[in-house]
């Protein structure tokens, strides 16, 4: 009995200090609140800026990965300081209703249309991103959507807006409501079509046996942009930290990492860094 | 099933190679969920044992509610914690979400009402006269407590294990209030989560293994304790 009630004790007690521990760690000051999209993160860009960033400037990032989409809806409502995101036509929308202070080009990459190997649609043959999804919904091709929301989606959504097709509710079109990294995985697994950015795709190449079928195009064009969540409309947003993050993004030592970025692991650079450059002259 | 024994070999070489990112996270893993589980006890016996040994009206709805409770789905608890602790939230001054503290509240949640339906059964469970004739040799109530409590040890137990395996492998909420930020609040089950996104399924096999041997750990030294003067 008496050897038991020590076990009991020294388990008590140990769950006291394990209590106190990350008490003390929460006690940060500098944090910013980064809600990015998930390709940031899930291509592993953000594990090689962050550090860099963490150590110049002494803010602490916690980033949060979502979708553009849920990222903007968390900035609407102050609940982030700063936006890394994808999609911009809501961006724009984004902008225009008050809710960020600032919002600066940081760089581009593309999306691409990706399927099986033996490409049964025949995807390989069109010139553009709308004439592949018109290929695809033809032949009533399997095509695996992210139905998040997210930048990518909203990109999807737009390509199959101008190729004329409504595939909602089609038992060809399929919504998996999941990040990029494992749509793909489903889409690798059930070997049907998807729009995916290239990033990501490049990343876990490996894995998927899915080769490109369309790429190119500039309507595929993927552009991020930093936004910083403005202060005026939330009070309690930490607009030094998200300036300071902005301004990072854009600096052109940052610039560079961000061009050199994936060229050792996956052989080509993953996105292209566009900081000061003018939307309309990106793609040309 | 290559892919398996990668994760295995993984698994092992991340362990022994003592990385420290894999240890730390692990370390966090256990000591955020034992915080909340420690919570959830306080809480869970103390309203368990009160409601088994009380009697009122709308006791078994109570009991209902809390048994339901039990059954908490993880992204429900995450969400509601995530809304009360956003900072335009009425628990906003707290600044605590994305950061531990946010998800052993949250695995609190969780784990409480497991805790309490397994003692309100537990207590409910003792000989109905065990009670009077404790407090018949004299004893004060906390003693009664005390010796109900000693008595029904072995479901109590079983309520840690419970409350304890509810959590550390929980990660609907973990993800939403912590975030699952690098060398913060990012424990095994985001962890994983994140590398299988990644594609680094290896790592996110290897991941787990770590979870369940962690998980047999704990579990292992409570049921020493637990089975340590079982009534033969």
């Amino acid at each position: 009995m008496k050897r038991c009630m020590c076990i009991t004790f020294a388990v008590i007690a140990g769950l006291c200090l394990a209590v106190a521990v990350p008490r003390s760690q929460a006690a940060e000051t500098k944090n910013i609140i980064l809600a990015t999209t998930t390709s940031t993160q899930d291509s592993g860009l953000l594990d090689a800026l962050l550090p860099v960033f963490q150590k110049q400037t002494g803010y602490f990032v916690k980033t949060i990965a979502v979708g553009s989409g849920q990222a903007m809806a968390m900035g609407a409502r102050g609940e982030a300081d700063v936006l890394l995101a994808h999609s911009p036509a809501d961006e724009k929308k984004f902008m225009d209703e008050g809710n960020g202070s600032r919002r600066q080009l940081v760089m581009h990459n593309d999306f691409i249309i990706i399927g099986p190997s033996d490409d049964p649609a025949g995807v390989k043959a069109a010139k553009d991103a709308p004439e592949a999804f018109k290929l695809i919904a033809g032949k009533s091709a399997l095509f695996i959507s992210r139905g998040d929301n997210s930048g990518t989606h909203a990109k999807e959504k737009k390509i199959w807006e101008s190729a004329g097709v409504k595939p909602d509710g089609q038992g060809w079109y399929q919504q998996t409501g999941l990040g990029m990294g494992q749509t793909l995985a489903v889409a690798a697994e059930k070997k049907g079509y998807t729009l995916a950015d290239r990033g990501t795709w490049l990343s876990q190449q490996k894995n998927l046996g899915l080769p490109i079928v369309c790429q190119g195009d500039t309507s595929l064009l993927n552009v991020y942009h930093v936004i910083e969540v403005s202060p005026q409309k939330w009070p309690r947003v930490n607009a030094a930290g998200a300036k300071a993050f902005a301004e990072f993004m854009v600096a052109p030592a940052t610039q560079k990492l961000i061009g050199a970025f994936g060229v050792e692991k996956f052989g080509a650079a993953l996105f292209t860094p566009d900081a000061g450059k003018s939307l309309e002259s990106l793609g040309k | 099933m290559d892919l398996i024994f990668d994760g295995i070999r993984h698994a092992i070489v991340l362990l022994v190679t003592l990385d420290r990112e894999t240890w730390g996270i692990t370390f966090l893993s256990l000591q955020i969920s034992g915080a909340a589980t420690l919570v959830s006890l306080l809480i869970g016996m103390g309203a368990g044992t009160a409601l088994a040994l009380a009697d009122f009206r709308g006791k078994r709805l109570l009991v209902s509610i809390i048994n339901t409770g039990m059954g908490l789905p993880p992204v429900v608890v995450g969400l509601f914690v995530t809304i009360m602790l956003w900072r335009n939230g009425p628990l906003g001054f707290l600044e605590m979400l994305y950061t531990p503290g946010a998800i052993i509240l949250a695995q609190s949640v969780i784990a409480t009402p497991i805790v309490a339906g397994i003692t309100v059964a537990a207590i409910q469970n003792l000989p109905r006269n065990l009670r009077l004739q404790i407090l018949a040799l004299g004893a004060t109530r906390l003693q009664m407590l005390w010796l109900l409590m000693r008595e029904a040890r072995l479901p109590l137990l079983a309520a840690v294990m419970a409350g304890f395996g509810g959590v550390i492998s929980e990660v609907g909420a973990s993800i939403m209030v912590g975030g699952n930020i690098k060398g913060y609040t990012r424990v095994l089950t985001t962890a994983t989560v994140m590398e299988t996104g990644m594609g680094n399924f290896d790592i996110a096999i290897a991941l787990g293994i770590i979870l369940l041997g962690l998980t047999f750990a704990v579990n292992y030294v409570l049921t020493l304790v637990q089975q340590h003067d079982r009534p033969r």
